[in-house]
């Protein structure tokens, strides 16, 4: 099974923001460890929440698009890993050992098409 | 947290930590089944004391730490036993003085070499297959007794006395704990390479149970490749074998139809067609051929792996390539199921003429007598040829030799089809 680990980092959405050279190479060390256990699919780190972009529908379907930085946004998404392993506890336990301070780390399972329905399969399938 | 969500949590820092645990004890006893049950002890330890007193920080260091105590008991038993030889006596001192030192920091520096010493180990040639897929699932899968049972439909003591048996063998032939070198090297990881392929396809295409696929000893397989490719990152057959594999799974959820049944790869949906394993499949491919050397077997059937993952579309296919992919693989590891794809491949890209004459070949060969393959793609290519009555023999022929139900009613089903045209 395979899980999406989000990085909530407690950062402020404003202004530059650059990680320390020693807070990389923390990072590196965590993401070759996931790397050698032969757990690690892809990763990658997002740009600011500050220079990101919002496109909202409203319940009628009506589109607004809002630059950001968005003001009631209580956590933002800094990078993702995909991870592949045997239980969510497995998840839970790499999560765990992130070498960072003042953040979150979220595990997500993926969704894989078997666990869908036969109808919504075939809806996915015709698409 | 409950009881059991403690157990669960524990299998999991199991899982992550109980190869790099039994490779650091191994090497500090110099026996991989003493380490195993080392490692166990450890295990046993936490199961007792996790739930009450919470899992430690670094769980790892907690089982090493264990373990190690237990270790140097056992040095010192022995170093009795052995009436006292002098580098055993030192080995066992020089651990007790450091019992209280942690012992990790100076370990972890030669971890990857450990992990390798204990995949050679477990894959080694004195030990029967069956032996080397348990003794390799265990020790550097994380996989429970029962779960290797489960996935090879075996019964759980007859996997548990393989791996016993494995141990025995281990200590009794005095295989060193070490990495081989020189002309051994390449035999050696020949055999690791196999182990992690058999594990690979015994999930792809399973040889027994109700599912012909049991896509969790696929993601096993997986996980101990790209370790390996991780271990030994100049060796390209290690990241053939991972791009072979990466390139095969992308394909689990296309390879079998809404009835469970079997949907070969131009009939594959390819939008269903897992693109982030095909890319990790082709990153994998390219770090094998940048090593620059020939290309290997592993290497070769991923390379042509890599054909179909490109194409869009089964009508996009580079055959020309693959004929010439199968070309190199017939010279350096022929077979006749690898000529009867060979066969296949020139059809394709040249017609069916040129596949039928490879085919011919192979049928007046015999070493594929009875194997339900060569009369289908024999009655295909005559077929195409317009020869519908030869076409017709093959076909019922094949349905004859099939043992899969499926399959016989597809082959008799086109042995109707190839009547003459009417005119």
């Amino acid at each position: 099974m395979r899980f999406m680990m989000f990085m909530l980092p407690n950062i402020p959405q404003e202004g530059e923001w650059m990680p320390t050279p020693e807070a990389v190479a923390e990072m590196t060390k965590y993401n070759n460890e996931l790397t050698r256990a032969g757990v690690l699919l892809e990763l990658d780190g997002l740009h600011s929440q500050a220079e990101g972009v919002r496109v909202t529908f409203a319940a009628d379907g009506k589109r607004s698009i809002t630059d950001g930085p968005f003001t009631e946004a209580k956590e933002m998404i800094g990078g993702y890993w995909i991870i592949q392993v045997k239980s969510k506890e497995e998840a839970v336990e790499w999560a765990s050992r992130c070498p960072q301070n003042d953040c979150a780390v979220e595990v997500r399972q993926i969704f894989e098409m078997a666990e869908f329905p036969p109808e919504v399969q075939e809806a996915a399938a015709a698409g | 947290m409950t009881d059991a969500d403690v157990h669960r949590a524990i299998d999991a820092v199991w899982r992550i930590e109980s190869a790099r645990l039994i490779a650091r004890l191994a090497r500090l006893v110099r026996d991989v089944g003493v380490a195993e049950e080392l490692a166990q002890d450890a295990l046993v330890a936490a199961l007792e004391r996790w739930p009450e007193s919470g899992i430690p920080d670094n769980p790892g260091a907690w089982l090493m730490a264990t373990a190690k105590y237990r270790a140097i008991d056992v040095l010192r038993r022995r170093t009795a036993l052995e009436g006292k030889q002098a580098e055993l006596v030192r080995r066992s001192e020089y651990l007790a003085e450091r019992a209280e030192v942690d012992l990790d920091a100076e370990l972890d520096d030669d971890i990857g070499d450990d992990l390798l010493r204990l995949v050679f180990v477990a894959c080694h040639p004195v030990l029967s297959t069956e032996a080397r897929v348990a003794l390799t699932l265990r020790l550097l899968g994380g996989l429970t007794t029962d779960e290797i049972a489960r996935a090879f439909l075996v019964r759980e003591s007859t996997v548990a006395q393989r791996i016993v048996r494995a141990k025995r063998t281990l200590s009794e032939a005095n295989v060193p704990f070490e990495v081989p070198h020189g002309s051994e090297r390449g035999v050696r990881l020949a055999s690791v390479l196999e182990v992690i392929y058999l594990v690979f396809n015994e999930g792809y295409s399973a040889t027994a149970g109700d599912d012909w696929m049991r896509p969790g000893l696929c993601e096993d397989a997986l996980r101990l490749g790209r370790i390996l490719a991780e271990l030994l990152p100049n060796e390209p057959e290690v990241h053939g074998l991972v791009a072979l594999m990466e390139i095969q799974a992308s394909r689990l959820a296309a390879r079998v139809g809404p009835a469970g049944e079997a949907v070969l790869l131009l009939d594959q949906p390819r939008d269903r067609w897992d693109q982030l394993l095909i890319r990790r499949g082709l990153a994998a491919l390219a770090r094998a051929e940048a090593l620059g050397r020939a290309l290997g077997p592993y290497s070769l059937q991923a390379a042509i792996a890599a054909c179909h993952a490109r194409a869009r579309r089964a009508e996009d296919t580079d055959w020309t390539r693959i004929a010439a992919l199968y070309d190199a693989l017939a010279q350096i590891a022929p077979s006749p199921v690898v000529e009867l794809n060979r066969a296949v491949a020139l059809a394709m890209a040249f017609g069916p003429a040129a596949g039928l004459e490879v085919v011919d070949a192979l049928n007046a060969d015999g070493a594929l007598a009875g194997y339900h393959l060569l009369p289908s793609v024999r009655g295909d290519l005559l077929a195409k040829l317009g020869r519908f009555n030869e076409a017709r023999t093959e076909f019922e022929l094949a349905a004859s030799l099939t043992r899969n139900a499926r399959e016989r009613e597809l082959l008799l089903a086109r042995a109707a089809i190839e009547t003459p045209p009417a005119r």
